[in-house]
């Protein structure tokens, strides 16, 4: 089972470090003082949002039945394997921004130049060095994890059986 | 936890791997911890200074470009940066201070543990004060001098004479001119504050200009003072032997390190320390005897004065706790970890805080007062030696370099001139004949960013090769003293041109100038060669560059502001965190140099950082039309 992005939102204290290392990734010199310096605008895929006095990460989630993909009329975006995440080849893309309308989570973007879209692409590049997403290396507070879906799943499960027996053993007390 | 590759030192790495062996974290491991830093912090574009915040800036100019105020990029790095420089004035020159206040205490009948030891550089510093010293006696002198240089901190009007009359004329000049001249010490530190308050100074190049103003009532003002009276109290010094690192400190003796940067405690502990019945006490419970060593820039004081073993530099603090040797750390001011609180806890070391303005939880404070001065340091030696027995296994490494030091303004030149032509004039004739390519001021702390003391050693190594004559201070000086470049025989490792002056005249090629305040002394170093003629009229014209290869703190920032602002070029390792501005950086790496004579320049690789300043060096020997380097030169390069 492939790992994927996990955002504990209580976490976040919106310091827009995730924003930062995505653009940064995303930079053809792929550090940050050359890449502010060459002017180039790499643009960042992961977006910290306000709600109330919240601040939330949002990402994009790599759907399974990916809407972009489906709305997507030239192939540019697409999976290289069934497990693996949803990319973009710019050289195929037109610029028809069908899946900018498409994504339900509003995590595609025109790109600067406007002649294709800035979509997450999981850093796959540092996946095949074994290393994790960028903007989950640069969250200091861990509100972004990379994590497996069943492990994650299983720790959630053994928090509700906790629970569960806690209460049991509160009630026989009484 | 920590590789033992984090540092060059040899003494180091034998005590990074015992910690790792042992479970106990070090500055490494939490500088790893720490990874990645923030972007915004580091670029300078982070501002909290109103509740309206914080505010970032989107450095890449797609999100927000001015915080909720409307203030941009430029002024909120500027406004961070002042802010750090105005840290390090405050640093130093309130150390300045009190070491002012101490002669004016001697004076005032206050304390007895002090006296004016140099009567010469006493009537020197009257003489510049305009202090009339005609059928006055010393204390008389003295008096009116401490007053006159107290008034110095706060006074309303007119300008600090200090910057005045230390600096050469030509270069008062140019501060006139750009509306920098410093008007006192801590007028400028409160403007900064002022100015950097919500919605006043906007303007990145009017901040600046009060950044380089703040800085200069540094250099040419507090921590001159600091240097100018720890001379007049504790004696000018001398060349004098030394050794340095980890192995300094004694398997069968009392360990007291004395950490910090402030000379007033640190010398009244050594010299107490070896007296009859402390001895005694210490024979009883088991010791061979007290050994007294420092650590950081008090190491940096107390060896330049008395030739007292320096532990090691800023990144060995915790290392020393380590060995498990030390029966007592005694703490003044500035550059101590917090961390050692909780590492002290690991080991018997004892952790003495001793300075009202440096406390620490849970951590034992023994307050110290210059009234009574002896009688405090009694009692903290009593303590390290009751601790004694309370050893665990000890590790001590075995490296000890030996190492000269004690060269001032003073003395150093009259070393090359000789007893009978104490002048600068043999120092300016052997740049202007090439026999010295140029001099550099290679300085600052230890930052973990760098290859613990790599960064030091490279630069220096590299430097004197292409026979560039070194002044140090710091724990540059350390690293340096470690490695063995302030030993005589250094001179096998220099250049053709600096091998014969350092082996004509018997000095090491990197001389040691003393603690972070006495950076001033560099100061004066290069108003007194100005002075001897030959090599223009102003330090801006001189070959010679500075460096700090591995700083972290802000009194390195005031202290590379006022080289920059003395009209000297300095190479720092880690940029200022200022990238996040363009305009400011721009400022800062180029359009400076045209105002006020000096510039900064951002390297991290020491060598490269080593070759800029050559670069710079050789354009400045071209344009005062000096001949070419006399002997060939290891770095050559066409233009």
């Amino acid at each position: 089972m492939k790992k994927k992005i996990f955002i504990n939102f209580n976490r976040c204290l919106g310091c827009r470090s995730c924003e930062l290392a995505c653009a940064v990734e995303h930079s053809s010199t792929g550090e940050l003082q050359s890449a502010i310096y060459s002017g180039e605008k790499p643009g960042h895929r992961i977006k910290v949002e306000d709600y109330g006095r919240h601040a939330i990460p949002v990402h994009c989630n790599h759907c399974e039945d990916a809407p972009c993909i489906l709305a997507c009329p030239t192939g540019a975006i697409h999976r290289d394997d069934d497990e693996g995440p949803v990319l973009i080849d710019a050289s195929r893309c037109i610029g028809c921004k069908m899946c900018v309308q498409a994504c339900p989570f509003g995590m595609i973007d025109v790109s600067f130049d406007g002649k294709s879209v800035l979509k997450c692409d999981m850093c796959i590049e540092r996946l095949s060095k074994g290393q994790e997403p960028a903007c989950v290396a640069a969250c200091i507070t861990k509100a972004l994890f990379f994590g497996n879906e069943e492990e994650e799943n299983k720790k959630k499960r053994k928090k509700v059986a906790e629970k569960l027996v806690k209460t049991q053993q509160e009630e026989q007390k009484n | 936890m920590a590789k033992e590759s984090v540092s060059i030192d040899k003494a180091s790495r034998q005590m990074i791997k015992r910690a790792a062996s042992e479970g106990i974290e070090t500055v490494w491991d939490r500088y790893e911890q720490m990874q990645p830093q923030c972007g915004f912090g580091s670029l300078g574009i982070c501002c909290k200074i109103c509740s309206m915040g914080p505010c970032r800036i989107d450095p890449f100019g797609e999100g927000p470009q001015a915080g909720i105020c409307g203030a941009n990029a430029d002024t909120i790095a500027a406004r961070n940066l002042i802010r750090m420089v105005a840290a390090g004035a405050a640093a130093h020159s309130d150390h300045g201070r009190d070491i002012a206040h101490t002669l004016k205490l001697v004076v005032d009948g206050g304390t007895r543990d002090y006296s004016v030891k140099d009567e010469k550089k006493l009537k020197e510093v009257a003489a510049r004060y305009g202090v009339e010293t005609e059928g006055k006696d010393v204390t008389q002198i003295a008096k009116e001098v401490s007053e006159v240089v107290l008034n110095e901190f706060g006074k309303q009007e007119g300008t600090l004479t200090s910057a005045e009359v230390y600096a050469p004329p030509a270069r008062v000049e140019t501060w006139k001119k750009a509306g920098v001249m410093p008007r006192s010490v801590d007028r400028e530190i409160v403007e900064v504050m002022h100015r950097t308050h919500m919605g006043v100074d906007v303007d990145y190049k009017n901040l600046m200009q009060h950044a380089i103003r703040t800085s200069l009532s540094d250099g040419w003002g507090g921590s001159l003072i600091a240097t100018e009276f720890s001379d007049i109290l504790f004696n000018g010094p001398e060349p004098i032997r030394f050794s340095a690192n980890l192995g300094v400190l004694e398997e069968d003796s009392v360990n007291i390190v004395l950490h910090g940067h402030e000379p007033t405690l640190s010398e009244i502990i050594a010299a107490v320390s070896q007296e009859k019945e402390l001895v005694k006490m210490a024979k009883d419970k088991g010791a061979k005897g007290i050994n007294i060593a420092g650590m950081c820039c008090t190491g940096n004081e107390i060896l330049m004065r008395h030739g007292i073993p320096v532990a090691g530099d800023f990144l060995q603090q915790e290392l020393a706790v380590i060995t498990g040797a030390v029966e007592a750390m005694v703490v003044d001011v500035q550059c101590i970890m917090p961390a050692l609180g909780p590492l002290c806890d690991c080991f018997h070391t004892k952790l003495i805080t001793t300075s009202p303005k440096c406390k620490m939880e849970g951590v034992e404070h023994i307050e110290f007062h210059e009234d009574k001065a002896v009688e405090t340091a009694r009692v903290i030696i009593k303590k390290a030696i009751e601790n004694f027995p309370n050893r665990g296994k000890v590790e001590i490494p075995q490296e000890k370099e030996k190492a000269v030091a004690g060269f001032t303004t003073e003395v150093v030149f009259n070393i090359l001139g000789g007893k009978y032509r104490s002048t600068y004039r043999p120092l300016n004739n052997a740049v202007i004949e090439g026999r010295l390519r140029g001099a550099a001021g290679v300085v600052g702390c230890n930052n973990p960013k760098i290859q613990h003391n790599y960064g030091h050693i490279a630069m220096l190594k590299e430097l004197i090769k292409n026979d560039v004559l070194i002044v140090t201070t710091g724990c540059n000086a350390i690293a340096a003293a470690k490695a063995g470049l302030l030993r005589p025989e250094a001179a096998s490792m220099c250049g053709k041109g600096l091998q014969e002056i350092c082996e004509t005249v018997g000095i090491p090629p990197v001389l040691h100038v003393g603690s972070c305040v006495d950076n001033s002394r560099i100061l004066t170093i290069l108003a007194a060669v100005v002075k001897e003629g030959g090599l223009g009229d102003d330090i801006s014209d001189l070959p010679v560059a500075g460096a700090a290869p591995e700083w972290m703190s802000e009194k390195a920032v005031s202290i590379g502001m006022y080289f920059v602002a003395s009209g000297v070029y300095t190479v720092i390792a880690t940029p200022l965190p200022v990238l996040g501005s363009k305009k400011l950086t721009k400022y800062l790496t180029e359009d400076m140099e045209k105002e006020i004579g000096g510039k900064w320049a951002f390297e991290e690789d020491p060598i490269k950082a080593a070759h800029m300043m050559i670069r710079h060096i050789d354009r400045k020997r071209k344009a005062l039309k000096l001949k070419p380097p006399m002997y060939k030169q290891a770095f050559a390069y066409k233009e």
